[in-house]
């Protein structure tokens, strides 16, 4: 057997502070040569810092002990100026935040060539140029020359992290570490870079070493997984070993809480209760005790050791895996499945039977170029002639991704003053003709959920008195109020005494439910949520998305559920609309769209969205879009999204014409409703998707 | 670019030209020139006084809009300030001590704001090492010392060396030495010894006060996510810090250089006050003293215009740093 | 995720979502300032020059006027502990009058301009349009011109109606560039989501501001005035010292450097004292409201690599 290219063992990050903390505890694993290794882990598993300091970039006051050999050479104690020499050619870095990791001031080009002078100091400008220039074609960058002088804040972020992969793997590395290169990305972006990253590995040869939390980005792309948890490795396993049969309790938990798009529609979620512990308070014995419905009182008394388990390639830090494995002890009994809750209340009650309705809603906003002085260049259409009805008692997801104007819809339902063009009704009352006593009293039908618990609650305002607010705008008198909050803290499962603390002392996941609690203080009827759950770990995400299902069956609540997460959607909604540039480009039930999409957009959306499934992924078939989505301001002639349509490019050019000249408008095409002129002849593009 | 900067020097101007007739009418509510001819004995003839006073456009018995018209009129077409109280034409008081007060100003600013920059961004990269650390206690002393505390300090020092040496190493009353014989170089010399200790108080002030920000400002950019991308690709610690993180430390400290630019006017004017020298602070006290005010609105104009040229050069600095803004 | 360091590492403990901002968390403000030792030397200075202020005269038997017949132009000697002047008056007795004055005045001017501050950048920041627009045009046109000359311009009411008008226009003339902070941070605020959760619950906007914005901004504006005492008193002085500020029969540490500037050669006592002190006040407020100003933002001046 080889060598290992990269081997890391008993590697020990502590950070200094008062008590200090211990990131990473002696964690062990290897990347061979060529070899794609994913590492899993939520926050604080440790899973960045172990990574970095590979790279040998942890800041000063982190001591790492252990050892970290690259080629055979001992990497623990190198010192600055010889680590130098080995970043950016033998071993180089793909970062999260593509914007923040460029520096503004210098051009693209230049942050390339850069990379190449560094390790070649002979090679002249012109060399330097031309090889930048064929690096950016390599990632699918267009207009290279223009391209080679534009400053990182004129690309879109799909570009820059195209850009961070050309500098990566500029000087040909043995290995590539992308720390969660994609977290930032839309859906359909994350599928081009991914695809980018299998390509550049091709080109490079290299090994790569993925960081990620989402295990269906491993599932599709890797040849090794290993989970973290609380600083250690937990689980490490080929791919396929892993996903068809997880031998961790964590790994299991985790992989049952994760709504997926193969999965049955509408079976419950298994949450997974708690949430990973603070590294300076760890329990004795295994971290994940606590949590761990398999816990028996030894898993309490040490930590178990990672060891190998269920193959030869395969090893489990858990005493009990081995009865996982030969089945004494299966993931379901671990993990039951919850029961559904029963519909009790009633939903809201309207002539039309609607929530919440649309008729051909426009939202345009004027256009200033320049940061400094500003001149109006333009308008954007955020949101271009938008109709649908939230069902009463029924859920509509309302996907898209980054600039579709799902989030400018959703505020201009909630301003309740109605729309610039077009009828908005909610309660079947038009909002634009309320007066303000009648919009008051709307308000406490009508309540929103924010994406970020962090931003949505005052940070200096008692978690008693941000649940209390909604009530003081109608007037209740304070004991009342007192009253309702310990109520619906009960009903969102937090302890009534949490009223008197901030919010700084929760976790993100108890956060969210503070505002979900905070909507439904005044018993509305109807409840808008944004993105609910995207800012959670996933294995906190289960619990909030079944609790927001039980809620809705319990009051009888109408939910519109905005998301790019599409699983998440599919599990919840059921209607489903999807936008693109300020349309609704597919609209139906959810089971039809998802089973049987006939939007193009619809189509590349759902493949693009990773599945945590390694047999599934291989087999799919990804429909990719061409580059990036286009500018706001642009206007196109015809249809919006024939600049990037896969099907626009199969059809022959006397429909192809109709693309250019003609603004579909919606129109039933089997289960739904698509606005696409050749929606019919969708199986081009589709054959072989095999998505539930 | 050139579109941005230009809008902008049109509002500059378009505020010069308000601050200033704003100027005008502080002044002339503060001020009364009539109080020079009040109580004399013998009394001054009621007629004199009015020729005088509207020479000088200064006759309270005029209102005082209109009397803001005519010098703006005046401004405009002839190109004139009107009459000090001295009868000498404010331009021509203005122009000779102008190049007084810009003398010290720009050297003593800029030298200062260089140093400033330089400490700034090695305190910052040195964090908590000694030189940090005594540069930041001294930039806390020195900012916390009126500008003419350290003035007077400094000249208790230099005599006090003058008198251990035995002879006047360093001269500091006025710009020069009266009456001085000699050629060219030791004219030059004298007026160098005479700038010394004025340009050590304004270096001092200025450099504390910009090594702050710009400490301050390196230190945000040194936890950047672009600092640990450029050591990725292969720089030493040092190189990425200096490489990528001056340059974009550096952005800020235009638009604090146009924000400062007022404060460090006032230290200078205060420094030549105290050091006696006949630039246009010394021009603006006495407009108080005599009541003159022509003079003060003169030196109003001169300040706003400078503040003026130094905001639009601060536009042209940030341009010329930062790309984000020159779409 | 910016860098490795071990508060980030808490953050993303404590939290288990993914890419939490850089939301400052404001409680322990308090005590993370005084865990900084600068803080405690500038809070103990300025306790125990302000005590002093009030106390110091009880300590000397000399008082500010009485002349000492027997001790004309002495230095500091065991009788005068500051020496006296040449007409033999008591320094350490006229630094303790001339403390008190500029104390009044750094301690009224200084936060009188945080609260004209706070005022006009929240309304402009929140209301926004039209008035704000205006708002920002007149904090323009009042920063072209020098705060100093406009107050040397004043000086005259200053000597018709006593320190009290200088104070006021100390205070009108130096809340802008606070303005301006405090207008963007209260833009920024507005845009966060549990003051767009408050909008869509129908509260009304006064009410926000009243109690989302204001205390959220309240950290800047302690800051502010913290630091604006020190600036009021350097101004105040460097006024008094031309003759422009607090005028004769009253006493600054001002007017106390103007008198003795002029024989600070010969007799540095008369000069380095009441300048010693006007140091080591000012310089008490700087290290607190930089104290402050650290513990707001955790991310300034923090360890970083």
């Amino acid at each position: 057997m080889t060598e290992p290219l990269l081997k890391v063992d008993d590697l020990h990050v502590t950070f200094a502070g008062n008590p200090p903390v211990h990131a990473v505890r002696g964690v062990s694993y290897e990347v061979r040569e060529k070899e794609f290794l994913g590492l899993v882990g939520e926050s604080g598993s440790g899973k960045s810092v172990s990574s970095t300091a590979i790279m040998g970039l942890l800041p000063s006051s982190a001591k790492v002990s252990g050892s970290i050999t690259f080629d055979g050479r001992e990497l623990v104690g190198l010192g600055d100026r010889d680590f130098s020499r080995l970043r950016g050619q033998g071993i180089s870095m793909i970062f999260q935040d593509p914007l923040s990791a460029l520096t503004p001031v210098y051009s693209i080009g230049d942050q390339i060539t850069e990379v190449l002078h560094l390790h070649d100091k002979a090679l002249s400008k012109q060399a330097a140029r031309a090889r930048a220039a064929e690096l950016l074609t390599l990632v699918g960058i267009p207009n290279v020359q223009r391209n080679l002088n534009a400053f990182p804040h004129e690309f879109s972020g799909g570009m820059r992290q195209r850009a961070m992969i050309a500098i990566a793997i500029a000087n040909n590395p043995r290995l590539i570490i992308a720390d969660e290169p994609t977290t930032a990305l839309d859906v359909t972006i994350q599928a081009q870079i991914l695809e980018l990253l299998q390509e550049a590995r091709e080109v490079t040869g290299a090994a790569v070493l993925l960081i990620t939390h989402d295990m269906g980005v491993v599932a599709g792309n890797a040849d090794r997984v290993a989970v973290m948890y609380a600083g250690r490795i937990v689980e490490q396993a080929p791919v396929r070993e892993l996903f068809a049969k997880p031998l961790m309790p964590y790994t299991i938990g985790l992989l049952r809480s994760m709504p997926s798009l193969s999965a049955p529609r509408s079976e419950r979620l298994v949450p997974l209760e708690g949430r990973p512990p603070l590294l300076t308070q760890l329990p004795q014995g295994c971290p994940f005790a606590p949590r761990c419905p398999a816990a028996i009182p030894q898993c309490r008394e040490a930590e178990p050791p990672l060891l190998e388990v269920g193959g030869p390639s395969r090893r489990v830090a858990c005493i009990r895996a081995e009865e996982i494995d030969d089945g004494r002890l299966p993931g379901p009994a671990i993990y039951p499945r919850p029961e559904t809750v029963e519909p009790q209340a009633a939903p809201l009650d309207t002539a039309t039977g609607n929530a919440i309705e649309l008729r051909d809603v426009h939202k345009v906003y004027p256009l200033y170029s320049g940061s400094i002085m500003r001149r109006r260049v333009g308008s954007v259409r955020a949101v271009d002639g938008v109709s649908f009805e939230v069902r009463s008692g029924q859920t509509l997801g309302l996907v898209g991704e980054s600039g579709c104007g799902k989030t400018t819809t959703i505020m201009e339902i909630l301003e309740l003053s109605g729309a610039s063009e077009g009828t908005i009704k909610v309660a079947d009352r038009d909002t634009a003709t309320l007066s303000k006593a009648e919009r008051r009293a709307l308000r406490e039908d009508i309540q929103v959920v924010f994406q970020d618990p962090m931003a949505s609650l005052d940070p200096r305002m008692t978690i008693g008195e941000i649940i209390a607010e909604p009530l003081t705008v109608h007037d209740v008198p304070e004991a009342e109020r007192r009253r309702r909050v310990s109520d619906v803290l009960d009903l969102v499962g937090l302890e009534r005494s949490y009223a008197q603390r901030y919010p700084h002392e929760f976790s993100g996941g108890q956060r969210q439910r503070i505002g979900i609690a905070r909507a439904l203080v005044v018993e509305p009827k109807v409840v808008v949520l944004d993105e609910p759950v995207s800012a959670l770990d996933v294995s906190v995400q289960a619990g909030v998305i079944n609790l927001l299902e039980d809620l809705k069956a319990r009051l009888g609540l109408s939910y519109l559920f905005v998301a790019h997460d599409l699983a998440v959607v599919r599990h919840i909604a059921d209607q489903v609309a999807v936008m693109y540039l300020g349309r609704i480009v597919e609209y139906g039930p959810s089971e039809a769209v998802f089973s049987d999409p006939r939007h193009p957009y619809t189509v590349a959306l759902l493949s693009a969205v990773p599945v945590p499934d390694p047999v599934v992924e291989a087999s799919r078939h990804r429909v990719l879009l061409d580059g990036d989505l286009p500018s706001p301001a642009d206007r196109i002639t015809g249809c919006s999204f024939r600049t990037r349509c896969p099907l626009y490019k199969l059809m022959p050019p006397e429909k192809q014409e109709t693309c250019r000249t003609q603004d579909p408008q919606r129109r039933p095409v089997a289960g739904t409703s698509v606005a696409c002129h050749h929606a019919e002849h969708i199986d081009l593009i589709t054959a072989g998707e095999p998505v539930a | 670019m050139i579109g941005f900067i230009a809008k902008r020097l049109v509002n500059y101007v378009i505020l010069a030209v308000i601050a200033t007739g704003l100027g005008y009418l502080i002044a002339s509510s503060t001020l009364h020139p009539i109080s020079k001819f009040l109580g004399r004995n013998p009394p001054v003839n009621q007629d004199a006084i009015d020729a005088a006073l509207d020479k000088m456009g200064v006759n309270p018995e005029v209102p005082v809009l209109v009397r803001l018209k005519d010098w703006a009129v005046n401004l405009v077409t002839h190109g004139s300030l009107g009459t000090s109280t001295g009868g000498r034409p404010v331009t021509e008081e203005i122009a000779a001590r102008a190049s007084t007060s810009l003398r010290l100003l720009l050297i003593g600013t800029l030298l200062g704001a260089l140093i400033g920059v330089l400490i700034g961004v090695t305190g910052a990269i040195r964090q908590y090492r000694a030189f940090d650390r005594v540069s930041t206690y001294g930039s806390f002393v020195i900012t916390a010392t009126p500008t003419f505390v350290i003035a007077v300090v400094l000249m208790i020092l230099a005599t006090n060396l003058n008198k251990l040496v035995g002879h006047q190493v360093i001269q500091f009353t006025g710009e020069y030495t009266a009456g001085l014989q000699g050629g060219f170089w030791s004219h030059l010399g004298d007026r160098a010894i005479h700038l010394l200790l004025p340009t050590i108080v304004l270096v001092l002030t200025s450099a504390a006060t910009y090594s702050r920000y710009q400490r301050s400002a390196m230190l945000d950019v040194l936890s950047a996510d672009y600092i640990r991308t450029a050591r990725s690709k292969g720089r030493t610690r040092g190189s990425a810090m200096i490489r990528h993180g001056v340059r974009v430390a550096l952005i800020p400290m235009s638009t604090f250089f146009a924000y400062s630019f007022g404060l460090m006017l006032t230290g200078a004017s205060v420094t030549e006050l105290v050091f006696s020298w006949h630039g246009m602070g010394e021009y603006l006290l006495s407009s108080i003293h005599n009541n003159d005010i022509n003079a003060a609105t003169g030196t109003i104009l001169f300040t706003a215009v400078l503040v003026l040229i130094a905001g639009t050069l601060a536009d042209v600095l940030y341009a010329a740093l930062d790309p984000r803004v020159r779409v | 995720m910016a860098v490795m360091g071990p508060e980030t590492v808490d953050v993303a403990i404590e939290d288990d979502h993914l890419g939490s901002g850089g939301v400052v968390v404001h409680h322990g403000v308090i005590r993370r300032t005084l865990s900084a030792p600068q803080a405690w030397i500038g809070v103990i200075v300025i306790a125990l020059v302000v005590v002093w202020a009030v106390v110091g005269p009880w300590l000397a038997k000399w008082d500010a006027t009485t002349t000492d017949v027997f001790s004309f132009g002495v230095g500091p000697s065991r009788d005068h502990w500051f020496g006296t002047n040449d007409i033999g008056q008591d320094i350490y007795a006229q630094t303790l009058v001339g403390l008190r004055k500029s104390l009044v005045i750094g301690f009224i001017a200084g936060p009188g301009a945080t609260l004209i501050a706070g005022v006009v950048g929240a309304v402009s920041g929140y209301v926004g349009g039209v008035w704000d627009k205006v708002i920002v045009w007149f904090i323009d046109l009042m920063l072209v011109l020098p705060a100093f000359y406009i107050l040397v311009l004043l000086s005259p009411v200053f000597k018709k109606l006593s320190w009290v008008a200088m104070v006021v226009a100390l205070a009108i003339l130096s809340w802008m560039v606070m303005a301006r902070v405090v207008r963007g941070q209260t833009m920024s605020i507005k845009e966060r989501d549990f003051v767009k959760a408050a909008r869509f619950m129908g509260v009304p906007g006064w009410t926000i501001i009243r109690r989302h914005i204001l205390p959220n901004v309240a950290s800047l504006l302690i800051i502010d005035a913290t630091l604006g005492v020190g600036a009021a008193i350097l101004t105040e002085s460097t006024l008094s010292y031309f003759g422009f500020g607090v005028q004769a029969p009253d006493v600054s540490l001002g007017t106390l450097l103007a008198t003795g500037s002029a024989s600070a050669v010969t007799r540095p006592w008369l000069f380095v004292f009441p300048a010693a002190i006007l140091v080591v006040t000012v310089l008490a407020t700087s290290l607190v409201g930089d104290a402050l100003r650290d513990a707001v933002d955790p991310t300034s001046g923090a360890n970083r690599d």
